[in-house]
């Protein structure tokens, strides 16, 4: 046993790949299999590693899902910022200039209004729940932006410890729920070309799920989409700490 | 030689990732403001252009088409190191927030592709 794992543990991108080649090879099988291609097989392949990244979770305790077994440590870099970015770049490749302008304005429209009506469900849901107190409402309202806008808009305006974590938690379940969500209403909310893709990164804004959703629906829309949910996080950072802080407070 | 398309690729997600970083601290902002887009936005510039032909057609060509067919399996390990347990700890608050803001969010994307059409129609 020592030698397999000094092996995988020494080696574990190269693991990583077969792991997730295997996964993939076996989901493109149910999908074909037990739903006749009606569910793409990357959204089953993603649904598979957001269930392997719970029991990950559970059982090493650790915060970043199955990547937490020494084995698996590979899935941890395979799947983390840098290469997501760089593969995520790499999509752009062969885009039309002319789709691009085409969505430009209404792509910019939706990154303003996505940050501005996630924060604002976010801290009505915050104010239902019965939080009284400016920095915990926005604090709470930037994580319903991203996981990343909470904690950042948290720490700069004195939010405590459990409310950032809370932010962090609501932004998660975002994200996890875009991935899952996208392929089921994508033919509901006209999901199909280049625009609404990006008007759709714009809005929803979290880049992993982005990224994960658009894969799962239809990964020619997936440069569009990420193009402007690459911009969304940056706003946020900035409206929530702002401009977001400051209404907040003139009313509570 | 495939290297130069990846090289390409690398460089413009390099230069992204600064401009992302220079845009965030002028702003005064704890994050990179779009890196990834604006390297985007480089690449398709590169891919569209004449000068930058012989690091985009060929065999250069496929070194960026291998990193763009490596997208889904990338993402697949990407969901599968999500702190999925943590998010379903942060307890009522945290889903019900989580899940208002992407309803409200997806009910929005029809609207708002209207406009994208509505100054698409203008234009021409």
């Amino acid at each position: 046993m020592d030698i397999i794992e000094t092996v995988f543990v020494r080696n574990n991108l190269v693991v990583a790949f077969a792991v997730v080649g295997v996964t993939i090879w076996i989901s493109y099988l149910l999908a074909d299999k037990l739903t006749a291609g009606r569910i793409h097989g990357s959204a089953i392949a993603i649904a598979l590693g957001l269930i392997a990244a719970y029991f990950g979770g559970v059982a090493t305790g650790g915060r970043t899902g199955v990547a937490d077994f020494a084995l698996l440590g590979g899935i941890g870099l395979m799947g983390g910022g840098m290469m997501r970015d760089f593969a995520i770049v790499a999509t752009a490749f062969g885009v039309q200039l002319s789709e691009l302008k085409k969505a430009g304005l209404a792509g910019i429209i939706s990154i303003f209004a996505g940050v501005i009506v996630s924060f604002v469900v976010g801290a009505a849901v915050a104010i239902l729940f019965g939080y009284t107190d400016a920095a915990a409402i926005t604090t709470i309202g930037s994580g319903a932006v991203t996981y990343i806008v909470g904690p950042v808009t948290g720490e700069a305006i004195g939010a405590s410890d459990t409310v950032i974590t809370l932010s962090v938690a609501a932004g998660l379940v975002k994200s996890i729920l875009v991935m899952i969500g996208t392929p089921l209403v994508a033919k509901y909310i006209g999901l199909n070309n280049p625009q609404s893709a990006m008007v759709f990164g714009g809005l929803m804004g979290t880049t992993s799920g982005v990224a994960a959703g658009l894969a799962a629906t239809d990964p020619k829309l997936v440069p569009y989409g990420a193009m402007t949910a690459t911009f969304y996080t940056g706003v946020g950072c900035l409206l929530g700490p702002s401009v977001l802080f400051f209404l907040v407070s003139t009313i509570y | 030689m495939i290297v130069y398309g990846v090289a390409l690729l690398s460089g413009c997600l390099i230069l992204g990732m600064i401009i992302g970083e220079a845009l965030g601290a002028a702003l005064n902002v704890d994050a990179n403001v779009g890196g990834v887009g604006i390297a985007m936005i480089f690449l398709v510039l590169a891919g569209n252009s004449e000068k930058f032909r012989s690091l985009t057609q060929d065999a250069a060509g496929s070194g960026i088409k291998f990193w763009s067919a490596m997208y889904i399996p990338i993402v697949v390990a990407m969901a599968a190191r999500q702190d999925v347990a943590g998010a379903t700890e942060g307890g009522l608050l945290a889903i019900v927030a989580g899940v208002a803001a992407v309803t409200v969010s997806f009910a929005l994307v029809p609207i708002l592709s209207k406009i994208g059409k509505k100054s698409a129609t203008e234009e021409n």
